[in-house]
């Protein structure tokens, strides 16, 4: 694979438990792991990630980690005193064959475990699927934790997938306009794009607490928002707890946003307020403000599956014309959807999971675009082609405000529809001749 | 509103004791050997422990081998192709993630540096062995870019399964004739830091590079930069300065490194040692078997860059050589020390903490002491004791079980290539002169008395030191960048200097000098709280009345 569009599972496992309040992520692996984990999530959200790990070393790697593990948590306890410690593997404690339960056991009964805190465990072996995947591995072990109960609590668990802190943060307003009770795991907002104030709080006062989430058991309904990020975790509370769900695409663009706030009040049971109406206006409005520059357009995409598929139906929606889409992750009914989203367009697409950028690369060059988006690797695809480039997906490791900024909802409509129209103007009026250089565009 | 001075005063063992008093006491034992307070003894330097395992679950800043031997070592090499025999992650996160600056300009004008390329292991591969897959990632390799050399890089899984990844280099390296195909098992579980992945990739590039290259080097004064990784230019810096000199830098380990740079290495005629801690026993081995001597230089700090070129022209014993030395000193000078007049009366008196590496911790207190700032706690992430010590406590080492499975290779004087530069007289002559060679000395005693060493320093550790000592400004990684800063103390990197540089050099010397100036006198650190949290009560009038 060259210049993959994915990486590996502990990643997503790692963002997923900063999701739960006051909790620590532990890697269970070489302490490399971690190390580069840490680092991508800071370079991304510009905030702390404290994280631990089990620091294997040969011997550990040859006759077990569970040592290792166990005087983790132990220490992790002692020193840094969390609620809660989510444990994920890696491919070094996958394939050595570490049972995390079986260490959790052991934990237990020697005592590692104070009273009232939580150890919860994923499994995420970096050789199968990918950051994504890992992502749901944790969320469907947080959702492992919910208790199921006769006696329903009116809330509607919502799943929201690995989106930022900042969307998280919309997804709650809307809920709320909607007047939904949610109880929403994991929840980042507040943790990774906290305030400067002269105090360092290794556990912010956010995230989804672990109380919360064993309530999520007690929901009338869960919405998982994106099928590969959030569906298992909504269908393990399905048959464990009972409690049903709906598997919806990610509420990035209008018609998603639409459909998300449509469930939100079906189940919630409520009728949605005139001012989410009026923001949805001011989304289509500015839709057809900007529709002229938008008008046919070619566009190439690389990113997560779930943020692809909702990309790509938004890019239809304006009328641009999404060609070239990539994701890293695998899954068959990737391509299936976006064939079936961009079946209108009047051309066939290109499309491919378990794709590269290298691939991405030749595509364009083969038949060349007028947008990118993708994460900030694509850089280096823009320069060599000069294309305008929007910065969307993860990591984004060089431009900052996705973790204050939400892309989600009517209002993230805006934010993208501003970001795109900004580099395609930008390069008209770079490229544009003295004589049809225009002050009013 | 003037910041009021601020005077801190602490107690080192009270320090010591604070950052132990949380621990469950086998920790504790563990980490009070790792944390000194500094004092100079007559003759002799405390010992410290260093280079031992990172104990589980307390947040460390180390990583792995791989990352020493993928990411530190070989990232920098333009025209070798990099490939990753492992699970996608590990490519993926050493990809353009260090700042390996490269002009690119190498005989073939390749550059793989921005490609990241792994053989993306599956869990088939996990069960039924990788080695086929890896072929064919080399095949496809030397198809599509028809490189000079392909370096393959084992990650922990490969290790475990039992791939043979020499084997499979070495078959495809028969197989291609034009490419040279060789393996570093780098495995991120061996040795407790980056420290052994350094070892590991500089081992394979003596044995698999060094002494390959056909091209004859016939300029004057040549030297190897050994340990200098061209972070925000570093490297291109002292070219600069070296070219104005007239010194040749026949290769630099492994900055803006080429193949045929790293190949052309024993045609060189001293070898300057930069970062000691990732490769002296690479200027030894080449002394072995090519007769280099070496010398430690550093060009971190504008007196100590003088300092080192000054050592350089001393050991070529050439007049015009020194003179001309002497006069690109004197040039680059004024520009510096105007620089340092502007900052000076605004960094005097402040103090720092550096936490990096396994020589800029130390180094980088030469530009802090040229700014009159006192490196107050410093430690190294990955370094050994001789590091802290200096280099005579290496005989005195012991060699525990992570060290032992990092290879030492033996080497001799090659038959063909080796050629003493100096006659034994002119080096015992050079030495009476006062230029050491194979000599350097460690972090500690350049440290004021009284002032906190600690290895492997971990995250609770840091929040502490930072809050008992309350120092001006915090060095160190990325992963330590914002936790630090939320307690109102700015943090500088410098494993990437935070997209700045160079900081090597004069002109380095100048970029840092206005970098600690923007971060130590900076007024962000005044807005922490809002006029109503510094005044809570209400006073009985409203102010507009």
């Amino acid at each position: 694979m060259i210049n993959p569009a994915k990486t590996c599972q502990p990643i997503g496992a790692m963002y997923a438990a900063l999701g739960i309040k006051g909790c620590l992520p532990h890697s269970h692996g070489s302490q490399g792991c971690c190390a580069y984990h840490r680092s991508t999530l800071t370079r991304h959200y510009k905030e702390p990630i404290s994280a631990a790990t089990s620091s294997f070393t040969e011997g550990a790697s040859v006759f077990g980690g569970a040592a290792n593990l166990i005087q983790a948590i132990d220490n992790i306890f002692t020193v840094y005193q969390p609620e809660v410690i989510a444990v994920h593997t890696t491919c070094l404690s996958e394939t050595i064959g570490d049972d995390l339960p079986q260490i959790f056991d052991k934990a237990k009964k020697d005592k590692k475990v104070p009273a009232g805190k939580t150890v919860l465990g994923a499994p995420t072996p970096s050789y199968v699927g990918s950051h994504v995947t890992g992502f749901s591995n944790m969320v469907k072990a947080m959702a492992a934790l919910a208790e199921p109960s006769t006696k329903k609590n009116g809330k509607i668990n919502v799943i929201p997938g690995w989106v930022e802190p900042s969307d998280m943060e919309e997804i709650k307003r809307l809920a709320a306009m909607v007047g939904a009770r949610i109880n929403m795991f994991p929840d980042t907002s507040g943790v990774l794009n906290g305030p400067l104030t002269g105090e360092y709080k290794m556990f912010p006062d956010s995230g989804a607490s672990i109380d919360d989430i064993k309530n999520s058991g007690s929901s009338i309904g869960t919405l998982a928002l994106g099928e590969w990020c959030s569906a298992d975790a909504a269908r393990l509370l399905d048959t464990k707890c009972k409690v049903p769900c709906s598997i919806l695409d990610m509420p990035f663009g209008l018609q998603a946003t639409d459909r998300f706030i449509d469930a939100l009040r079906t189940v919630a049971g409520t009728s949605v307020p005139d001012e989410i109406a009026a923001e949805r206006g001011t989304l289509v409005d500015l839709i057809s403000d900007m529709h002229q520059y938008f008008y046919g357009k070619k566009v190439a995409l690389v990113g997560d599956p779930d943020q692809v598929i909702a990309m790509t139906e938004f890019l239809v929606a304006i009328d641009m014309r999404p060609v070239h889409i990539i994701t890293g992750t695998p899954g068959k009914k990737f391509e299936s959807r976006i064939k079936e989203i961009t079946k209108d367009m009047g051309r066939a697409v290109n499309v491919k999971a378990k794709g590269d950028m290298f691939l991405l690369h030749q595509w364009i060059k083969n038949e060349p675009v007028e947008l990118l988006i993708g994460n900030t690797y694509c850089k280096y695809i823009a320069r060599d082609e000069d294309l305008p480039f929007v910065r969307w997906g993860f990591p984004i490791l060089d431009r900052q405000g996705h973790q204050h900024f939400p892309t989600v909802g009517y209002k993230g409509g805006l934010r993208l529809l501003e970001k795109i129209l900004g580099v395609l103007l930008d390069r008209k009026d770079r490229d544009d001749p003295e004589e049809k250089f225009e002050l009013v565009l | 509103m003037g910041k009021a001075h601020k005077l801190v005063q602490w107690d080192p063992h009270n320090i010591k004791e604070k950052l132990l008093e949380k621990y469950p006491p086998k920790v504790a034992r563990k980490r009070a050997k790792q944390i000194m307070i500094n004092e100079a003894l007559e003759n002799t330097t405390p010992e410290i422990v260093a280079n031992v395992r990172t104990i589980p679950g307390i947040i460390t800043m180390r990583g792995c081998t791989y990352a020493g031997c993928k990411g530190v070592i070989m990232g920098p090499a333009s025209d070798i192709v990099n490939l990753v025999h492992g699970p996608i992650g590990c490519s993926f996160y050493a990809w353009l993630t260090r700042r390996n600056q490269t002009d690119g300009i190498n005989d073939t004008d390749a550059n793989f540096i921005n490609y990241c390329m792994s053989t993306d292991m599956q869990d088939s591969d996990i069960i039924f062995g990788g080695e086929k897959k890896l072929e064919a990632a080399i095949q496809e390799a030397y198809e599509l870019f028809h490189p000079k050399a392909i370096a393959v890089f084992a990650t922990c899984p490969v290790g475990l399964i039992g791939d043979d990844i020499h084997a499979v280099a070495k078959k495809m390296r028969e197989k291609f004739g034009d490419c040279n195909v060789f393996a570093f098992s780098c495995e991120g579980y061996k040795g407790v830091s980056q420290s052994a992945g350094h070892h590991i990739a500089n081992n394979q590039v003596f044995t698999h590079v060094v002494g390959r290259s056909e091209t004859e080097k016939t300029e004057k004064f040549k030297i190897n930069l050994l340990g200098e990784y061209n972070i925000g230019g570093d490297g291109f810096e002292i070219d600069r300065i070296f070219q104005k000199c007239g010194i040749t830098n026949i290769s630099t380990f492994s900055g803006n490194a080429t193949y045929d740079k790293f190949a052309s290495a024993n045609q060189a005629d001293l070898s300057c040692v930069m970062c000691h801690r990732s490769i002296n026993y690479v200027a030894d081995m080449l002394e072995t078997k090519y007769g280099i001597p070496w010398i430690k230089v550093n060009f971190i700090g504008a007196e100590a860059t003088a300092k080192s070129l000054r050592k350089i022209a001393q050991y070529f014993g050439d007049q015009e050589l020194t003179d001309r030395v002497e006069a690109v000193i004197d040039e680059e000078m004024p520009a510096v020390a105007s620089a340092l007049q502007e900052v000076l009366p605004r960094t005097q008196g402040k103090t720092a903490m550096i936490f990096v590496g396994g020589s800029r911790a130390h180094h980088y207190q030469e530009l802090f002491n040229e700014l009159g700032m006192k490196t107050i706690s410093a430690g190294y992430e990955f370094g050994h004791r001789d590091d802290y010590e200096g280099r005579e406590v290496i005989p005195t080492l012991k060699v525990d079980a992570d060290s032992r499975n990092i290879e030492e290779i033996k080497v001799e004087a090659d038959p063909f290539l080796y050629k003493p530069r100096k006659t034994p007289e002119e080096l015992v002559a050079l030495e009476e002169a006062g230029l050491e060679f194979k000599a350097y000395t460690g972090l500690n005693p350049d440290m004021a008395l009284n002032t906190l060493v600690v290895d492997d320093l971990n995250q609770y550790e840091a929040e502490k030191l930072v809050q008992l000592m309350k120092p001006d400004l915090f060095c160190a990684g990325i992963k330590e960048k914002y936790s630090i800063q939320k307690l109102g103390v700015p943090m500088k990197q410098l494993h990437s200097y935070d997209s700045g540089g160079p900081y090597a050099g004069f002109k380095g010397a100048v970029n840092f000098y206005q970098e600690i100036d923007r971060l130590v006198n900076s007024k962000i650190w005044s807005y922490m709280k809002a006029p109503w949290q510094e005044k809570p009560e209400l006073s009985a009038t409203y102010v507009w009345e």
